[in-house]
């Protein structure tokens, strides 16, 4: 089926081009940094973790997002989204493919990179996500490829299939759960140690996995012969409504926890995100961007007229991926650094190499789902469903 | 020749310790624990190494010998900027180690005065819980050890400590700027370390495996002896044991429960 | 003879490929390396043997150097001789018995030296002519051993 891929209109080949151009550009950006050190970067001694790892932290949520189109289909029956499982299982594969760039490129040492197979470490949490991780790559790949396979043949799947397939359902659920144990059982910083640190960031994946999926849906049934669905996008909607509002609930209880409390290590994070602090305030004009984005995406989706309504609702998923990207990624990551375990502030900017690889991880992540996405679509198109 | 590996292990390391410095050696090795010592280890069982900082006699001259015999020591490069920067010993102010701790009616002596700060080597080192590759890990003698050899730079060892000892080499040490560093690396006997792993003070495990103290203890002490005291704290009669018996100490965070084997006597 | 289908990109590609494979042979033609001819120090001459016999160290050096840093690093046993538990020290340990001759056991008997377990202080104390010691042979395989990033290569006397 990878032939579907290597047929296309000029519209596609161009995309193709442009993505191919600026993967380059991060490869080369890559290259740089390999060679003089992560020094290339905003990083510092104070903000370890920054811009990399904050979009590995987003696309997880984005990967586990696929479950909300397949545990409905075949857990609950939901017959309607077997159009579209495919389209999830798939966005799950460049999204897990970009979070395992983002590590990579992150890394200090990267040709050591066997080490964490060689040596496993079973108390280390970065362990277990290396783990899931290619777990769920592999169960998503080998589970889409086999469907779409079957669907194109007009045969039913192999029984296998469906065995991983519900594996796959509280799979997704652990890759986002480890992901969120790297940060709520580390002692020494307060933005992360929060026991709903798990269950926000499950909410604000699935918010943000659907979302996204409904923005491709769009995409995929303006440019292709292929169409999702009016009924498979209206309730991809609901779901982003729903978790999108308990992604605001819980934001809420951490403030509510941090300032009824005045406990100072629990408000200093958020006085420095929403207010600055010793006039360091490079996060704040973001910190308000998504909050306001948040406002609108909850009006737009919360009012039934609106979320039934395409236009709107399209504007609706954008606000929602605005707002938690930089909710989930910049703010959490950069946020449990500031102020330092000295309660002394050292601000964090990504650089310009820094911005090309991350681009270049990106573009190379909308690579592998426009090519899996093509394919995905061309067989549909060729069943005519 | 009458004398076997056994005698010739047993003088060659007397007079080691005895030039490395009478009291300060005995110390470390209590009488009885010279020949298990001279197996240069694994230390004995029962160890457990841990530093007291005797903040009343501290002032910034004895700060900066340790920071520069410790950096001098292990061949820790100055890079030129504070956001990058590598360092395994250094002074902070009072308010900034223990935050929480001040208020604005403290006495003078400790409201503007700098502190000696490193890693504590907990006895539940959080750092050593999250490194995916046990690049860091705790020894049975307490020391927090790093294993440069294995580090990936994955850095989670550093967002896990609740005391930023850690540093990272964010460029290659050895093109640090040259005005700084002249005739960089000091001590030929000491490796470098390369771009891209983590690094911190490590007790100095090179020169307490030949019965040595760390560098900084032994820079302060040409200045003034009992300010920074290393020892044993599972042997009772270990200078740390009475120094600790004697006068209050308290430790860095001690609410996170990564018991810190550095104490500060107030 | 039936019709090749995409011929001329085939047999382009066949070109570009084959070309590509045997360019390291293109580049070195005419050129033929120097053997290595590595010099012992006057140290290194006098002490006789190395830390384990020569057909041994030419042969495992790097693997002694492995299991030297895990020993010193990780277990804390900084002087050759000592026992370790680790299976690839016993191994390497039995291996150098049977080349040396000794099917005992190795270490005890006889005047046999205790090494400090260190690159740069021990080895590079008798070897301390890297570019004509160490580099004949490695650059020659074309091996650049990553170990100098960090360990400190001894200043040489021209």
């Amino acid at each position: 089926m990878l032939d579907k891929a290597l047929r296309g209109s000029n519209r596609y080949w161009w995309w193709i081009l442009s993505l191919l151009a600026v993967m380059a550009i991060g490869f080369f950006c890559y290259l740089y940094q390999f060679k003089m050190g992560l020094k290339v970067t905003g990083l510092s001694r104070d903000v370890s973790w920054g811009f990399y790892i904050a979009q590995f932290t987003y696309l997880v949520g984005v990967a586990a997002g696929g479950v909300m189109v397949v545990m409905p289909y075949y857990l609950h029956d939901y017959k309607a989204f077997g159009r579209i499982t495919i389209l999830g299982e798939f966005l799950a594969v460049a999204a897990v493919t970009m979070c395992l760039l983002f590590i990579f490129v992150d890394l200090g040492n990267p040709v050591r990179i066997m080490n964490v197979i060689m040596y496993p470490t079973p108390n280390s949490i970065l362990f277990w996500d290396m783990i899931v991780l290619n777990g769920y790559l592999f169960l998503n790949i080998i589970i889409g490829w086999n469907v779409l396979s079957a669907e194109r043949k007009g045969m039913k799947y192999q029984s296998w299939v469906k065995v991983l397939i519900y594996i796959s359902i509280p799979w997704a659920f652990s890759i986002h759960t480890v992901t969120a144990f790297l940060y709520a059982g580390i002692p020494g910083r307060h933005y992360w140690l929060t026991a709903i640190m798990a269950a926000r960031f499950l909410a604000s994946a699935f918010a943000s996995g659907p979302a996204i999926l409904i923005l491709l849906c769009l995409v995929v049934r303006r440019y292709t012969r292929f169409n999702p669905g009016r009924e498979q996008i209206g309730t991809l909607a609901g779901i982003v409504t729903y978790a999108f509002v308990l992604n605001v609930f819980f934001f809420l209880l951490e403030l509510f926890t941090a300032f009824y409390s005045q406990i100072p290590g629990h408000m200093h994070t958020f006085e420095y995100l929403f207010v600055g602090v010793h006039g360091h305030n490079n996060l704040v004009p973001w910190m308000w961007t998504a909050a306001l984005f948040s406002v609108i995406a909850l009006v737009l989706l919360i009012v039934p007229a609106s979320r039934r309504r395409e236009s709107t609702l399209t504007a609706g998923c954008i606000a929602v991926f605005i707002s938690t990207w930089i909710d989930k990624g910049m703010a959490l990551v950069v946020g449990g650094f500031i102020p330092n375990p000295f309660e002394k502030v050292t601000e964090y900017w990504p650089t310009a190499p820094e911005l090309g690889i991350t681009l270049g991880v990106w573009a190379t992540g909308f690579f592998v789902l426009t090519v899996l996405f093509k394919i995905a679509v061309s067989v549909k198109e060729e069943v005519g469903a | 020749m009458g004398m076997d590996r056994r005698n010739f292990l047993k003088v060659a390391g007397l007079s080691t310790l005895l030039a490395a410095g009478g009291k300060a050696a005995v110390d470390i090795l209590a009488p009885g624990d010279l020949e298990a010592s001279m197996k240069s280890v694994p230390l004995s069982e029962g160890k457990r190494w841990a530093m007291v900082i005797d903040m009343r006699h501290l002032n910034e001259e004895i700060m900066d010998a340790c920071t520069a015999a410790c950096h001098r020591e292990h061949n820790v490069p100055d890079v030129g900027n504070t956001k990058n920067e590598i360092k395994w010993i250094w002074k902070e102010k009072y308010e900034h180690i223990f935050p929480g701790q001040q208020h604005e009616y403290a006495s003078e002596k400790y409201k503007d005065q700098f502190f000696l700060i490193t890693c504590n080597h907990c006895t539940n080192p959080p750092c050593c819980r999250v490194c995916p590759t046990r690049a860091t890990w705790q020894r049975s003698d307490g020391v927090v050890m790093m294993d440069m050899h294995r580090c990936i730079g994955c850095r989670f060892c550093m967002a896990a400590c609740p005391f930023g000892a850690r540093s990272f080499n964010y460029g290659d040490p050895r093109k640090a700027p040259e005005d700084l560093n002249p005739d960089f690396p000091p001590n030929p006997d000491y490796p470098t370390r390369s771009k891209g792993v983590v690094e911190k003070c490590t007790f100095c495990a090179e020169r307490i495996a030949k019965g040595m103290m760390p560098a900084c203890v032994e820079a302060a002490d040409t200045i003034k002896e009992d300010v920074l005291i290393f020892g044993d704290l599972s042997n009772p009669d270990s200078r740390v044991r009475k120094a600790l018996r004697a006068n209050y100490s308290i430790r860095r965070k001690p609410e996170l429960g990564t018991e810190p084997n550095v104490f500060y006597i107030v | 003879m039936r019709k090749m289908y995409d011929g001329g990109k085939i047999i382009a590609g066949l070109i570009i490929g084959v070309g590509l494979l045997m360019s390291p042979f293109f580049f070195n033609l005419g050129k033929a390396a120097k053997a290595p001819t590595p010099e012992l120090t006057e140290k290194a001459r006098e002490a006789g043997q190395c830390v384990a016999p020569k057909p041994y160290m030419q042969t495992w050096h790097m693997q002694l150097l492995d299991e030297w840093r895990h020993t010193v690093v990780r277990e804390e046993l900084r002087y050759t001789g000592e026992e370790s538990g680790d299976l690839l020290t016993r191994l390497l340990s039995d291996k150098r018995a049977i080349l040396s001759g000794n099917t005992g056991d190795f270490y005890d008997g006889g005047a046999e030296k205790i090494y400090y377990k260190s690159l740069q202080t021990t080895c590079l104390d008798c070897h301390d002519n890297k570019s004509k010691f160490c580099d004949q042979c490695h650059e020659y395989v074309g091996l650049t051993p990553y170990c100098w990033d960090c360990h400190i290569e001894p200043k040489e006397t021209m």
